[in-house]
């Protein structure tokens, strides 16, 4: 199978500073990846210059669209990027108040991607909301509440239902259960699995928690420094893991 | 007039800078464009950006008429006409029909317009997306890329929260299917008089330095949903005054006890239907 997304020798500078360097991984359909690493390391870094939010210094980043044509993200227009952002992206963030609209009700959070596609029917959007709703587990009956009266959990899962609603073929999310407490935290994890077998997604996901990587990637990419320092198999690195950085944040992982 | 200041106030190079920037806005219709606003001797929020464009266009030989809510003899209106009487010595009038320069506070005239006249509209706030978008940089990208799906959030939260479009003035428009544009706070019920109009339509909004134009016969089409249509105001009464049943009605409460009526708040066209219902 044919990937979906390469990146080569992606380095990105902050002045003297190395945000993240030389980075290079494949992502095919369906996948989903962890970048695991202490605060610090690049991790969001990375995924905000994979995901064109952020210029690399060096290095490359193709993205194969749903029409089988290979783009290359770094000579793409302003225009062209954010219609793939719109059309075939999404993006979560970890503080749902920065992705999320919060001055609107939390149904017009969710209908406010299809209407940037064009979709220009209220009932049908009304629908959709209140079915996307219903999939994240949060009371349809809430959707005209604002998003500022929802729990920091339903905040999330309702910027995930957001995200969702367009039926993106890439997810980019930044440590999406940061700051929950763990039962919270069960939850949406729980979630993210189901949806993302559901819609057959590909995704990379950030995070600095080992037990994420486990619960849902099949690969996971080790980094530290900007640099990466192992790949493989989830299973493989958790299990046994080569690099001593990997070793150490293993170990230092608490288990029941 | 005061001889003490140029004609219609403003000196040639500002007046010069103001048809510069106007000329932009005819050929890029709802384009918004930058200009260097004035201060105006009234604060703003009085109608800066409209009395520089008319300041801007003014020749000896124009009619003014100045309308504020509809009306001509409001303080708005009657302060403005009286600042251009003073400062530029133009006739001025009240009657739509024989002004060649119309300036406008939140009415289009009733009596239709001809190719022959220009209206101007005061404009406090010429960005329809700034309420759900704070950032300029970003408004104005949003813009070049007539990325508008934004405008219809709030569309649906009207509905979501009212069962229909509550959005009663200032209903964002799209000019010539490509710029959405706010008409100013016009009511909803004027949108239908922009769609392809005779007569030429600038705006100014002097706090934000913004102008833009709707040149004559030109596509404008107020948003909507395919299941929620576009729709304009519609009264049970008829105006107590002249008897009009499809004029915009403004509701006066007349006495202490809560008594009301309804009247024509365009004052021109109602004297105008009792004159002729006299003779």
């Amino acid at each position: 199978m044919s990937a979906l997304l390469q990146v080569r020798d992606l380095s990105l500078h902050y002045g003297p500073r190395i945000g993240c360097e030389a980075v290079s991984f494949d992502l095919h359909p369906g996948e989903l990846l962890c970048i695991v690493g202490e605060s610090g390391s690049g991790k969001s870094t990375l995924l905000n210059a994979v995901a064109a939010q952020l210029t690399p210094t060096a290095g490359s980043v193709r993205y194969r669209q749903r029409d089988g044509e290979w783009l290359e993200l770094g000579a793409l227009s302003e225009a062209d990027r954010r219609r793939l952002a719109r059309e075939e992206w999404g993006f979560v963030t970890q503080n749902p108040r920065d992705g999320l609209r919060l001055n609107v009700s939390a149904g017009a959070n969710v209908a406010e991607r299809l209407m940037a596609l064009g979709m220009r029917h209220y009932s049908q959007l009304r629908n959709m909301a209140s079915s996307w709703l219903e999939r994240v587990e949060i009371d349809p009956s809430r959707i005209d509440d604002a998003p500022t009266s929802f729990s920091g959990g339903m905040q999330q899962r309702l910027q995930i239902a957001r995200t969702l609603v367009t039926q993106p073929r890439l997810v980019f999310m930044d440590e999406p259960t940061a700051g929950l407490d763990v039962s919270v935290q069960a939850r949406i994890l729980d979630l993210l699995r189901r949806l993302v077998n559901e819609l057959g997604l590909a995704a990379v996901m950030v995070t600095h928690d080992l037990a994420v990587a486990r619960l849902l990637a099949a690969r996971t990419m080790v980094m530290q420094g900007g640099r990466v320092v192992e790949t493989g198999l989830t299973d493989q690195i958790l299990d046994d893991p080569q690099h001593p950085y990997t070793q150490l944040l293993v170990s230092s992982v608490l288990t029941t | 007039m005061t001889p003490r200041y140029n004609f219609a106030f403003l000196d040639e190079d500002t007046k010069r800078m103001l048809r510069r920037a106007l000329l932009k806005a005819v050929a890029i219709p709802g384009y918004q464009v930058p200009f260097g606003s004035r201060e105006m001797p009234l604060p703003y929020g009085w109608g800066t950006g409209g009395i520089q464009v008319t300041a801007a266009l003014l020749g000896p030989d124009d009619v003014l008429k100045v309308i504020d809510q509809g009306a001509d003899d409001t303080t708005n209106a009657v302060n403005i006409r009286r600042f251009f009487s003073r400062v530029a010595g133009v006739a001025t009038t009240e009657h739509t029909a024989d002004a060649t320069l119309i300036q406008t506070r939140h009415r289009i005239p009733e009596t239709s317009l001809r190719e022959d006249q220009i209206l101007i509209f005061q404009v406090p706030e010429p960005e329809p997306l700034r309420t759900l978008e704070p950032r300029e940089a970003e408004t104005r990208t949003l813009h070049a890329l007539a990325d508008y799906g934004l405008m219809h959030v709030t569309l649906y939260e009207d509905i979501a929260q009212y069962g229909h479009i509550a959005t009663s003035y200032d209903y964002p428009v799209l000019v010539d299917g490509r710029f959405l544009t706010s008409p100013s706070p016009i009511p909803k019920f004027d949108n239908p008089k922009l769609d392809r109009s005779p007569a030429l339509m600038l705006f100014g909004a002097g706090r934000e330095k913004r102008l833009y134009a709707i040149p004559p016969y030109t596509r404008v089409e107020s948003l909507a949903f395919d299941d929620h249509p576009f729709e304009i105001q519609r009264w049970e009464h008829q105006c107590e005054l002249c008897g009009s049943g499809d004029s915009y009605l403004d509701e006066v409460v007349v006495d202490d006890r809560g008594t009301r009526m309804f009247v024509c708040s365009d004052t021109d066209y109602c004297s105008g239907r009792r004159v002729e219902a006299q003779a």
